[in-house]
């Protein structure tokens, strides 16, 4: 059986600096990868690959039996890829709500004909999707923000709503850069248990986590990954016992 | 009276204009200064069938609004691989460029001095002659006109062009093609801006080069960002207070030798003003600066 996912031996190289060496790996459905390493490892470069944002000068990934290389990040996307980025980005100055719905993909009302002349249909997705937006914040324990600009949350928030985002997008494999780092214990309970969920509706995850800690909590298999290379790879127990993990992270 | 009624007929039509630029460079964060030019293509596009071929009004502009909106669609493809002053600068060459065969060509398009003799427009049978009128058919098309802006930025199109503004790469993420929305918005703006050179034409009835340079590009732009960059109201706000401030000029008396480069000081000293301390303009929400847009 062909994995998932399915990545062939990347190479990206930036002037010189290797950001990717052969690196493969790969992913079945339902499953939680973790990626770790030290910063400068390549792990947000490989996400910038799979989701179309930088084409890898050699290699290929496979996704549900297509071939994503080449294809623009838009498309990707639209093939059930989603992402965060590490620097957070939110559309900061429309709200929370509008940030999800902008999420949603395959918007009838997205195309102007559409808006103009089927505007019943568009009218019926949108409130469809309104009330998915308002359920899902509500879990999230987003409820009270819904209507606040984004730029008006906390940064744990920002992160949460990131999270939100690729859930309401429907997509099957979702990369997370970072979910976790630099907020608040509680706030990180709450995401891992969202994130613990995901495998339970189907979906696969690829996280990047400097806390070692919320990684072997979540994940079923990391890798770890410096200079561009797959270094090791097995359950989080293996990898953080592994002495060329403890000698990196000595460093 | 007729004096009254050309100034409401004038901010109609930069009604129509500042909507159209304030898709392109409030909602979409593109700073074009070549709307003049999509204005000016409107009018002469107009002018010119109504000259030559004597085609009824309504085809007439039906053309130019597709002309016009092919030409933005030109324009808009370069936004997809150059950004911030580049683009400005490409835009500002499609305005010199566009400026520059409405006065070479001469068999064409008359050269500096223009087409005159723009027959008065007749609507199904309507022939629009007094200022009333005109003001009628500038005030329907304004309403027109602000009425497809708000249904647009309402959609869900109109939030994905407020996501470019602010961040392409999350727009790309979530799966928006990016290129997509920006060359439809500029083919949109364009076609809206041809409404208001046919309208111009027609009831100045006499059109000349140097009404659609660069210079004008800029006083679109002032009632933009003066008026509110990224809101709906802004740009009406914007074309009152920038329409009827010269003729406030002249009512304090100035001679109209000084009167002109006034103007020109006051619109420069408001723009500036507005930038460095009221980015968002008077109603805006939404501050416009580049940086906004770069990331």
């Amino acid at each position: 059986m062909s994995s998932w996912l399915k990545i062939d031996n990347l190479n990206k190289h930036f002037d010189g600096v290797k950001a990717l060496v052969d690196f493969s790996c790969s992913l079945d459905k339902g499953e939680i990868l973790g990626l770790i390493g030290p910063n400068g490892a390549g792990k947000t470069t490989l996400f910038n690959v799979l989701t179309g944002f930088i084409a890898a000068d050699s290699g290929s990934v496979v996704f549900c039996d297509v071939y994503l290389h080449k294809k623009p990040a838009h498309r990707i996307a639209n093939l059930g890829v989603a992402r965060t980025f590490q620097d957070l980005r939110l559309i900061k100055q429309i709200s929370v709500l509008e940030n999800v719905l902008l999420s949603f993909r395959k918007q009838p009302g997205e195309n102007l004909a559409n808006t103009f002349f089927r505007a019943g249909r568009c009218r019926k997705v949108e409130a469809e999707n309104k009330d998915a937006a308002y359920s899902i914040l509500g879990k999230a324990g987003l409820a009270e923000k819904t209507n606040s600009l984004a730029s008006d949350l906390s940064y744990g928030q920002q992160k949460l709503l990131s999270l939100v985002c690729c859930l309401v997008s429907d997509a099957d494999l979702l990369l997370l850069d970072e979910p976790v780092a630099g907020i608040a214990p509680a706030m990180i309970e709450q995401i891992l248990s969202i994130i613990t969920d995901l495998p339970k509706q189907g979906k696969s995850v690829i996280i990047i986590e400097h806390n070692l800690e919320a990684v072997r909590q979540v994940c079923n298999r990391v890798v770890f990954m410096d200079a561009g290379e797959k270094i090791c790879e097995g359950t989080p127990q293996e990898v953080h016992n592994d002495p060329r993990v403890i000698e990196a992270y000595l460093d | 009276m007729e004096y009254l009624l050309h100034i409401l007929i004038l901010i109609g039509i930069y009604v129509i204009l500042a909507e159209s630029l304030n898709l392109i460079v409030g909602y979409t964060g593109l700073l074009s200064i070549a709307h003049a030019a999509f204005y000016g293509i409107g009018a002469y596009v107009v002018a010119l069938m109504a000259l030559k071929l004597g085609s009824p009004f309504v085809i007439n502009i039906i053309c130019a609004i597709i002309i016009s909106g092919l030409l933005g669609g030109l324009v808009g493809v370069p936004s997809l691989r150059i950004k911030d002053h580049y683009f400005i600068i490409a835009t500002f060459a499609f305005q010199v460029i566009a400026f520059s065969i409405l006065n070479n060509w001469v068999s064409f398009t008359g050269g500096p001095m223009g087409l005159p003799g723009i027959p008065q427009p007749v609507i199904f049978g309507w022939q629009v002659s007094s200022h009333l009128e005109f003001l009628l058919l500038v005030g329907a098309f304004a309403i027109l006109v602000f009425w497809l802006c708000h249904r647009i930025i309402k959609s869900p199109f109109g939030r994905v062009l407020m996501a470019i503004r602010e961040d392409e790469v999350f727009a790309l993420a979530a799966g928006k093609n990016v290129a997509l929305y920006k060359v439809a918005v500029f083919v949109i703006g364009s076609g809206m801006a041809a409404i208001a050179g046919a309208l111009y034409a027609h009831y100045i009835s006499s059109i000349e080069p140097i009404s659609f340079t660069v210079m004008e590009s800029i006083f679109i732009i002032s009632i933009v960002i003066i008026g509110g960059a990224g809101s709906l109201w802004g740009p009406v706000v914007g074309a009152v207070l920038l329409v009827m401030l010269p003729e406030i000029l002249r009512f304090v008396g100035m001679p109209s030798s000084i009167a002109a480069n006034m103007r020109q000081i006051l619109y420069g000293g408001l723009l500036v003003a507005f930038m460095m301390w009221r980015p968002q303009g008077l109603v805006g929400k939404y501050g416009f600066r580049l940086e906004d847009t770069k990331k």
